[in-house]
């Protein structure tokens, strides 16, 4: 057995951009993830589902630095980069960028002026040209066709008053302007019917490269019939405990998760019996590093 | 003349006997406010309305009035220009400064050539009269309190030292004892003034007290809007003791804006009183960014079915102190209020809000909102904010409510996973807390000038 199964994945693989391994991380002092290993390559799109609770959120905060939660052991190297020792905007501009499950309004600040500044910062840490507002308003107008938006919206305060909807598209804008190395969308369907969800997705796609990468926070496989990975991970209790490909989604779909823990268990158990514990056909248990000092975000 | 009561105010008090002026009038109304200057005493944090407000760093000043107006550098004059402005008026040190104003007097007098004139000397590019004024321009009266008293006297009696009762406040008593110079604005029945008209008040000399006093008549279903600005180049602690009376006629609608950029040594104490009348509707705003120690009484009286929008920002630092005390009394039924204060509170700096609305008996259908809300920067910033609610109607819709709280989490977070330092995410969020007061001032330059102070004081970029 083995939990990297044969894909029909691109034959040559690309730079390893992200390297996750080990990962444990508390909030409020529970223990969310608990070992979690993912290794993501320029190219490639990696698709994270499992039930309500399972961790995904959380690791996708962690990814981009969210202050709330505690590190507690692991590594996450990006570029070869350690970066769990660099504040999150330090990661944005070194190309990581979170697609908010719930992007945050900031009344006052307008969505003009935030594209803009955002933009800029990530262009001048890249050692690029800054634009000046008519540069940017001509750039980002651009970008707003892509996604099927109103001009209006760059007037209006960040997120303010938009629907579920706009708010979503909203970070795909941004998605689109900071064209970041790798991209992890919380769940970015939701909340979005069908024709915003092909909008999304469509601009999703029109981003996608061969030195990119993309990881899909999702519930549900929907939106995996527009955005189509080249793996789909499950993850269940703060580790991902399967990995397959596409049609794994739609075997979810119609399965349900329980069938995953199962097996997941069972192949605890066996592990458990095996008169060898590190063997190399056990890839879904590899021996823990040992625990680095914890690394704390603040 | 008696003896003050308090030894403070009888030296502020020296040198002001009363002499016979054309005016009878005024000279018993300046009698009236001697006597109540000389019987009040300094208010200490004893008094409930001055709990959090020590005066005692004031009254250990050395305080004598300026002898006359000091020079301020062209650069202050260009740094507060008001290009939408169809007049200004100039004060400096207490002093009425014709050279720096503009359409300094009755307004007609002022065409095409003379405007030009004006321009070589003061700089300042304002329009027509034409232009200022779509309806009876010719009446509108912007001109400095003496000239007014002995050209309009009788338009000013039923109000200037009437509106704002100085009976128990000793420096609105003070300020009328003192009564020289100020500004008269007179906007005739149905004259639509869509310029602003822009006070400017200056403070140069240290160890100087100014009594500025301002009276605004909007007649019956006139339009206009008065910009008041305080401003200091002293380098030492002086004082500023402004009084301003708004009357707003039946159907009439004013707007006030009031910016408070006093030094950073300056102490300023101002009350403002106004009387709307049935149907009027008055807009208050108040920006206050200066002075060590600044007090701010606005009292609003509404009549029948008027309205009333009272907006304030504070921005404070170091260890300034910012108090702002309202009253919106609602004496007639269908009348409407809705305020917003906020401060923004950084450093060791305190920020007092006291926002009382009074609803009487017989004020029915009173509709009245008041939102407090304060952003701390610091661990060491403090805020007092009391809303107070005295209703005496018993159909009535009253609506207030306070926060106080730091910048939020999540926002801060959302900006930096977009790549932007944490000083500037926290600069851009603390500009936006108070931009929803600023934005809504509806002249541009205005928002302006007061987006880069903001900016200036948070380090803001964006």
């Amino acid at each position: 057995m083995s939990a990297t199964p044969h894909l029909d994945a691109p034959q040559q693989a690309g730079k390893i951009l992200l390297e996750v391994r080990g990962l444990t991380a508390n909030v409020a002092g529970v223990q969310i993830l608990k070992g979690l290993d993912l290794t993501v390559r320029a190219g490639e799109i990696h698709a994270i589902m499992g039930p309500n609770g399972s961790g995904k959120s959380t690791f996708a905060k962690v990814l981009a630095g969210h202050p709330s939660y505690e590190l507690t052991g692991g590594t996450v190297l990006f570029e070869g980069r350690d970066l769990l020792t660099i504040e999150a905007e330090e990661r944005a501009r070194a190309g990581i960028f979170l697609g908010f499950q719930y992007p945050v309004e900031i009344p006052g600040v307008t969505n003009s002026a935030f594209l803009r500044l955002a933009y800029n910062t990530v262009q001048g840490a890249r050692g690029k040209d800054e634009l000046d507002p008519l540069e940017f308003d001509d750039f980002i107008r651009e970008k707003m066709k892509l996604l099927d938006m109103d001009p209006a919206f760059l007037d209006r305060s960040v997120n303010e008053g938009f629907s579920g909807g706009e708010k979503k598209r909203n970070e795909i804008l941004q998605l689109a302007t900071l064209e970041p190395t790798l991209a992890i969308l919380d769940e970015t369907d939701s909340g979005l019917d069908i024709d915003a969800l092909r909008v999304v997705a469509n601009g999703v796609n029109s981003l996608v490269r061969a030195d990119n990468a993309f990881v899909l926070v999702t519930h549900y496989q929907r939106l995996l019939n527009y955005i189509v990975p080249q793996y789909v991970h499950v993850m269940e209790g703060g580790r991902i405990i399967k990995t397959g490909g596409k049609e794994l989604a739609l075997e979810l779909e119609s399965r349900g998760y329980d069938w995953v823990l199962d097996e997941y268990k069972a192949a605890q158990h066996a592990a458990l019996n095996s008169p060898v514990n590190d063997s190399e056909d056990n890839p879904g248990f590899p021996p823990r590093p040992p625990f680095p000092t914890p690394t704390s975000l603040v | 003349m008696t003896t003050a009561v308090h030894p403070y105010i009888d030296s502020l008090l020296t040198g002001s006997a009363i002499t016979a002026s054309p005016h009878p009038w005024l000279d018993l109304r300046r009698g009236a406010a001697l006597e109540r200057a000389n019987a009040l005493s300094v208010p200490t944090t004893r008094d409930e309305d001055w709990r959090f407000t020590d005066l005692t760093q004031l009254t250990r000043l050395q305080l004598k009035r300026a002898s006359a107006a000091g020079t301020v550098p062209k650069e202050v004059l260009d740094a507060c220009a008001v290009p939408e402005a169809g007049a200004r008026l100039v004060f400096v040190d207490g002093f009425y400064t014709p050279e720096l104003s503009a359409h300094a007097s009755d307004m007609r007098r002022y065409d095409g050539p003379e405007r030009r004139v004006l321009d070589r000397t003061s700089g300042f590019r304002s329009s027509t009269a034409a232009e200022v004024f779509t309806r009876r321009s010719s009446d509108v009266t912007v001109m400095p309190l003496a000239q007014a008293l002995s050209a309009r006297p009788a338009a000013l009696e039923p109000y200037l030292t009437r509106v704002a009762s100085f009976e128990q406040n000793v420096f609105a008593a003070l300020n009328t004892v003192h009564l020289r110079d100020g500004a008269v604005v007179i906007v005739p029945p149905d004259a639509a003034c869509d310029k602003p008209i822009h006070l400017l008040h200056v403070a140069t000399q240290p160890g100087t007290v100014a009594y500025p006093r301002c009276v605004v008549v909007a007649a019956q279903g006139s339009r206009c809007t008065v910009i008041e600005e305080y401003v200091g180049l002293a380098g030492e602690p002086y004082f500023t003791n402004a009084v301003t009376e708004i009357v707003v006629s039946a159907s009439a609608q004013l707007r006030h804006i009031k910016l408070q950029r006093e030094a950073a040594h300056g102490f300023h104490i101002a009350t403002c009183s106004v009387e709307v009348a049935n149907a009027a509707s008055f807009a208050s705003q108040t920006v206050t960014l200066g002075a060590r120690l600044s007090r701010y009484e606005l009292n609003v009286a509404l009549g029948e079915g008027a309205g009333a929008d009272i907006d304030g920002l504070a921005l404070i630092s170091g260890r300034q102190l910012a108090d702002t005390h309202t009253l919106i009394d609602h004496a007639q039924p269908n009348g409407r209020s809705a305020q917003l204060h906020k401060t923004i509170v950084d450093g060791a700096a305190h920020a007092v809000f006291n926002g009382k609305i009074h609803v009487r008996p017989g004020a029915q259908l009173t509709d009245s909102a008041q939102q407090s809300r304060n952003l701390l920067l610091s661990d060491k910033a403090t805020v007092d904010t009391k809303p107070q609610l005295e209703i005496f109607a018993d159909d009535v819709k009253c609506a207030h409510g306070a926060t106080v709280g730091q910048l939020d989490a999540e926002q801060l977070f959302y900006l930096r996973s977009r790549g932007l330092p944490d000083r500037a995410a926290r600069n851009l969020l603390t500009y936006a807390f108070g931009a929803s007061v600023i934005e809504r001032i509806p002249v541009r330059s205005v928002v302006a000038r007061l987006e880069r102070a903001v900016m200036a004081r948070t380090g803001a970029t964006a």
